[in-house]
């Protein structure tokens, strides 16, 4: 039990931060408590989880990716653009997913060939992305989806919108991928040696691709449920997301070296940061704090895990 | 004498205007352990680099088993049976002692890790290289130089291995931990395989090698068996050619 919490330490002080401000949000009103604003957090995190996942494998890896909130915001238009053209729904998701995929391969492509810092690299595709969301647009919003289309993110399974039961089934796929699987064991050995996997005949760029291919994908998905959710693609939709997402992949224990993930750090981390946005808005404080809070909070994470690895190295 | 398994033929090699590797030939023979020695900048190390697949010469060629290639790329050095220890070790810090041994050849069970095998096969190769590791389950950054370098050697040693090739395994150890490297060679070469050992240290090189082959700005100098020689003439033959090269 004592290895147990000394391995996944960050995860157990999320845990218990959790647990405190649950109290303390409950004491303070009574609905917190309620299975309505349970819902209501997760429906929230639900695409903000996906993109912390997807970030979890990217940081693992030794990198970073700071274009998903674009990713997020020009798959969205393309997927709104297809179905404004009237192609079947299932066509326009799959299309908004490879799109997704699309922009991935070429962050990772860009990466791997030229080996410039992941940092930027993605950017500058994050501003690509988004100037050509905008292009696209002129800047509006696209909305008036197909009735089936905002079913697809917004639709009830067990009482919670779909995008919630779609964060947890890929939480539930990326554990086993994670700490089962070579693609995990290869991700976590090119943030903590390259040239070592390398040497031992493992093609690097393939993982690496691959790994923001995936990261596309997840971005690419959670801009079709916000869309759907909101029946309106937006061009500037996911600003700041990809500070959100490493925010929580740092405050979840993965080191920003790279090297190892903490998936269920993520998750927790994930839950903590829409569980202090709900008691905000429980409190009636200003969503102006919400910025302050959240960077405290990576601050903290940021400061804790480099005198945790620096002790490390001493060790 | 016994057969010989690796032959090089005029191996040249240059990085932008600094030649490297100037027209070196020598063979190696099988079951002999095969010293390297030379000052920092004679190109011992580009040689392993080109041997390890990690680098392509500018010309010259490379035989095993009387195939001759031009040049080779990682995998296929790996195929040939031919394992490299690094200088640097090339291991993962983050990740324990099996998985480090089966980096790059995990074993699976389905789509799925076979952890349990490979954890148990490691203890297994520990056991008969006689290293003496704390916990095998834990990260290897703790773990003391001399470790480190026989988790290195095991690595290596895991799947078939024709050729090792070994890059100053002993340059950043101690006293103690340099002996124990020394007797896992001895070892190694008592089960017949066959080493390339690249080292400026003449006295660890005597201790364990048959044959040593001198080098000085790329090139051959000396080729001579240890029973036949001694450090301080290997010695005196570096600083010959150095003062040579100065006179001209």
């Amino acid at each position: 039990m004592k290895s147990l919490f000394k391995k996944h330490a960050s995860v157990w002080i999320l845990i218990i931060f959790c647990l405190i401000l649950s109290v303390f949000l409950a004491n303070r009103n009574h609905a917190f408590f309620s299975l309505k604003n349970l819902v209501n957090i997760l429906e929230s995190t639900s695409y903000r989880t996906l993109l912390a996942i997807g970030m979890t494998f990217i940081i693992a890896s030794g990198a970073i990716d700071l274009s998903i909130g674009s990713v997020l915001s020009l798959s969205a238009i393309l997927t709104a653009l297809c179905l404004h053209q009237g192609l079947p729904v299932w066509l326009c998701v799959i299309i908004g997913l490879a799109s997704g995929g699309l922009m991935g391969a070429i962050n990772g492509v860009l990466i791997h060939l030229t080996r410039i810092n992941a940092l930027i690299i993605t950017l500058a595709t994050s501003y690509i992305f988004r100037g050509v969301a905008l292009i696209i647009t002129l800047g509006s919003p696209i909305t008036k989806m197909p009735q089936a289309f905002l079913k697809f993110g917004s639709g009830d399974i067990f009482g919670m919108e779909a995008g919630v039961t779609m964060a947890i089934l890929a939480l539930l796929i990326a554990f086993p991928i994670m700490y089962q699987t070579k693609w995990g064991h290869y991700l976590t050995g090119l943030g903590g040696n390259a040239l070592a996997l390398k040497r031992a005949g493992v093609r690097i760029g393939f993982y690496r691709i691959g790994c923001f291919i995936g990261m596309g994908l997840l971005a690419a998905l959670a801009g079709i449920i916000i869309t759907s959710r909101l029946n309106s693609a937006e061009p500037n939709a996911g600003l700041d997301m990809e500070m959100y997402a490493i925010t929580a992949v740092i405050m979840g224990g993965t080191p920003l070296s790279g090297g190892k993930a903490e998936l269920a750090g993520t998750a927790v981390a994930v839950f903590l940061l829409g569980l202090i946005r709900n008691g905000l808005t429980i409190l009636s404080v200003s969503s102006y704090y919400q910025q302050f809070i959240t960077g405290t909070l990576l601050l903290i994470a940021v400061i804790v895990a480099e005198l945790n690895e620096r002790k490390n190295r001493i060790a | 004498m016994s057969n010989t398994i690796l032959s090089i033929k005029d191996i040249h090699k240059s990085f932008d205007h600094v030649t490297a590797l100037d027209g070196m030939s020598f063979d190696i023979h099988e079951g002999q352990i095969t010293a390297i020695v030379g000052d920092n900048g004679s190109g011992k190390s580009t040689l392993i680099k080109i041997l390890s697949g990690n680098i392509a010469p500018d010309k010259g060629s490379i035989s095993i088993d009387g195939t001759d290639y031009s040049s080779f790329n990682i995998n296929q050095t790996l195929k040939l049976g031919i394992r490299t220890v690094y200088q640097d070790l090339s291991l993962d810090n983050h990740k324990n002692s099996w998985e480090n041994v089966f980096l790059g050849s995990e074993c699976m069970r389905g789509p799925f890790l076979n952890k349990s095998y490979m954890r148990s096969e490691t203890l297994k190769l520990i056991d008969k290289l006689n290293l003496h590791l704390p916990d095998i389950d834990l990260p290897i950054r703790n773990l003391s130089g001399g470790q480190r370098q026989g988790l290195a050697i095991a690595r290596a040693l895991r799947s078939a291995c024709r050729i090792l090739l070994l890059d100053e395994p002993t340059s950043a150890m101690g006293i103690k931990e340099s002996h124990m490297t020394m007797e896992l060679l001895k070892h190694l070469r008592a089960d017949g395989i066959t080493q390339l050992l690249v080292s400026h240290n003449i006295y660890h090189v005597f201790d364990v090698a048959d044959r040593i082959i001198v080098v000085k700005a790329g090139k051959c100098v000396a080729d001579v068996y240890t029973e036949h020689s001694s450090p301080e003439r290997i010695h005196d033959m570096l600083l010959e050619y150095e003062h040579r090269e100065v006179s001209r």
